[in-house]
């Protein structure tokens, strides 16, 4: 039997990064990436820009190019899922039916989009967006002309409305809650999205609960909402958020609150298991309480954690949580998380038509920055938060005041 | 094909052929070099693919654009030769191309 070596279970851009990691740190052993997606580990953020607009090429999603694997001497096992996990004799179980020996286990599996219980969800042409394949499909059923209702108002819907809107078609997003990113955004991003999106002709419905989807085998024909509307359609995208792939973990008895509970080196109670990724309920020293991030830079934070731990490395500093979207012209940058602000503050861009949301804690120190094609704003605003420097509000709202002596 | 060498905040020296078109973000990750992250994989939103041009290249590899040069207003560790290397894409007139890494990217 050969050597047992690090398995990474999920081929995404938490799972691609971690081999990378073990590498650059020095592991020698071997690495298995097992993905269940038939394509190398590929850049997710673009599916609902560039690469649904027919601006991006398989080679530029891909995080590294097919020579890398072997060059770097990890084994990808495509197509390929890790269905069960025998912690005592350290081995996972393969849909294929084999079996894996593993030393170390990173658990990379990522997370699925949030069913919609409604009768109709199952329904042709009723999308959702994770993968390249569900990109493919969404991109399908965007002609000029066409209609297309997305069903939540995230970040996914809001980029796709964008998107669908530039390829042509007509596009209607019906939000449960009172305000588009009611969950990830302050008050005023959220305003000043809503009235972008429908200058750009996007219809937006706030409030708006979906009771069902209307059609039959032949396709969607509308979407109809608690109070008896009916927004014909035809096609329609689910994007009401996402559930970690948590299943494997928890049917192996490891702790999983909303995610798999890691520590800050990433590992579960097993200290021969770890967890990365979106599928991961992490620590957030900065906020003192853990939660689960869905986003590229927690990926690669994580992938990180876990490949120092393993390679018997100072684990990397701990970095402040942070997000984009391009939406239309529209770069958004937030970090940061605004955990009980007691103000938001907005500042004009030093530069050109943009703004910056900072929020502030009772004590005036920052605890996040959204910023709108404002990308000096969110620098500054991202080492404000890292430095949990105190600004008092009136100097923040100065865009006479230089954003060099805000940050010290 | 351009060879761009990247030298470590070490000192350690990557000597990497890049091929024309890719960026030299992207010659460091396709080899797996240490020390530049690229978070946002290209898109200019994240000011972790920082480095250093060799002064003697600066002509050649330009200024940065608008949104970059706001970026790295506020990186850590900015000096007037700073670049996102996202932004400078191989081309032949690059061969030979020295750039460092900064200490962190974050």
């Amino acid at each position: 039997m050969s050597e047992a070596g690090i398995v990474i279970a999920g081929g995404g851009h938490a799972g691609g990064s971690a081999a990378a990691f073990l590498r650059q740190y020095g592991w020698k052993g071997p690495i298995t990436l097992v993905g269940a997606e038939p394509i190398l580990p590929y850049q997710r953020p673009p599916l609902s820009k560039a690469w649904l607009k027919g601006e991006a090429t398989a080679e530029s999603l891909a995080l590294r190019p097919a020579r890398f694997y072997t060059q770097q001497n990890i084994t990808a096992r495509l197509g390929e899922r890790v269905t069960g996990i025998d912690r005592a004799a350290q081995r996972v179980i393969l849909s294929g039916g084999g079996t894996l020996g593993y030393h170390r286990l990173i658990l990379a599996l990522g997370a699925r989009p949030r069913p919609l219980p409604v009768p109709g969800a199952d329904l042709p042409d009723v999308l959702v967006l994770r993968s390249a394949a569900d990109a493919d499909a969404l991109q399908a059923a965007l002609k000029p002309g066409r209609r297309l209702a997305v069903i939540g108002g995230g970040y996914i819907g809001l980029e796709v409305a964008a998107s669908a809107r530039a390829l042509g078609a007509e596009v209607t997003v019906i939000e449960r809650e009172p305000r588009v990113l009611a969950r990830v955004a302050g008050q005023n991003i959220s305003a000043f999205l809503q009235d972008h999106h429908r200058a750009q002709g996007v219809g937006i419905l706030l409030g708006a609960a979906v009771e069902a989807i209307l059609g039959d085998a032949a396709g969607v024909s509308g979407v109809q909402l608690r109070d008896g509307t009916v927004v014909p359609c035809d096609a329609a995208l689910i994007g009401i958020g996402a559930v970690p792939e948590e299943g494997l973990a928890r049917d192996a008895g490891l702790a999983c609150g909303n995610g798999i509970t890691v520590d800050l080196a990433a590992r579960t109670e097993d200290p021969a298991i770890y967890a990365i990724g979106d599928c991961a309920f992490r620590p957030l020293p900065l906020y003192g309480r853990s939660m689960r991030l869905e986003s590229v830079p927690n990926a690669i934070e994580q992938a990180k954690q876990a490949a120092a731990d393993i390679c018997g490395r100072a684990p990397p500093i701990p970095e402040v949580p942070w997000f984009w979207s391009d939406q239309f012209a529209l770069r958004l940058q937030m970090a940061g998380l605004a955990f009980s602000p007691a103000q938001a503050v907005v500042r004009p861009a030093a530069e050109g038509e943009g703004f910056a949301v900072f929020h502030l804690a009772a004590d005036d120190s920052v605890l996040a920055v959204e910023a709108v094609n404002a990308p000096a704003e969110f620098m500054a605003g991202r080492l404000l938060v890292a430095k949990q420097q105190r600004v008092p509000a009136a100097l923040l709202r100065d865009a006479a005041q230089p954003l060099r002596e805000l940050t010290g | 094909m351009p060879s761009i060498t990247y030298i470590e905040h070490s000192g350690t020296e990557h000597r990497i052929e890049v091929p024309t078109g890719r960026s030299v973000m992207q010659g460091a990750v396709d080899n797996n070099l240490p020390g530049i992250d690229a978070d946002c994989g290209g898109e200019c939103a994240c000011a972790t693919c920082h480095v250093y041009v060799d002064p003697a290249w600066l002509a050649k590899t330009g200024t940065p654009g608008e949104q970059e040069a706001s970026m790295l207003n506020f990186a850590a560790t900015a000096e007037p030769n700073s670049r996102l290397s996202c932004q400078i894409e191989v081309s032949e007139a690059l061969d030979g191309l020295t750039v460092r890494l900064p200490e962190a990217q974050h």
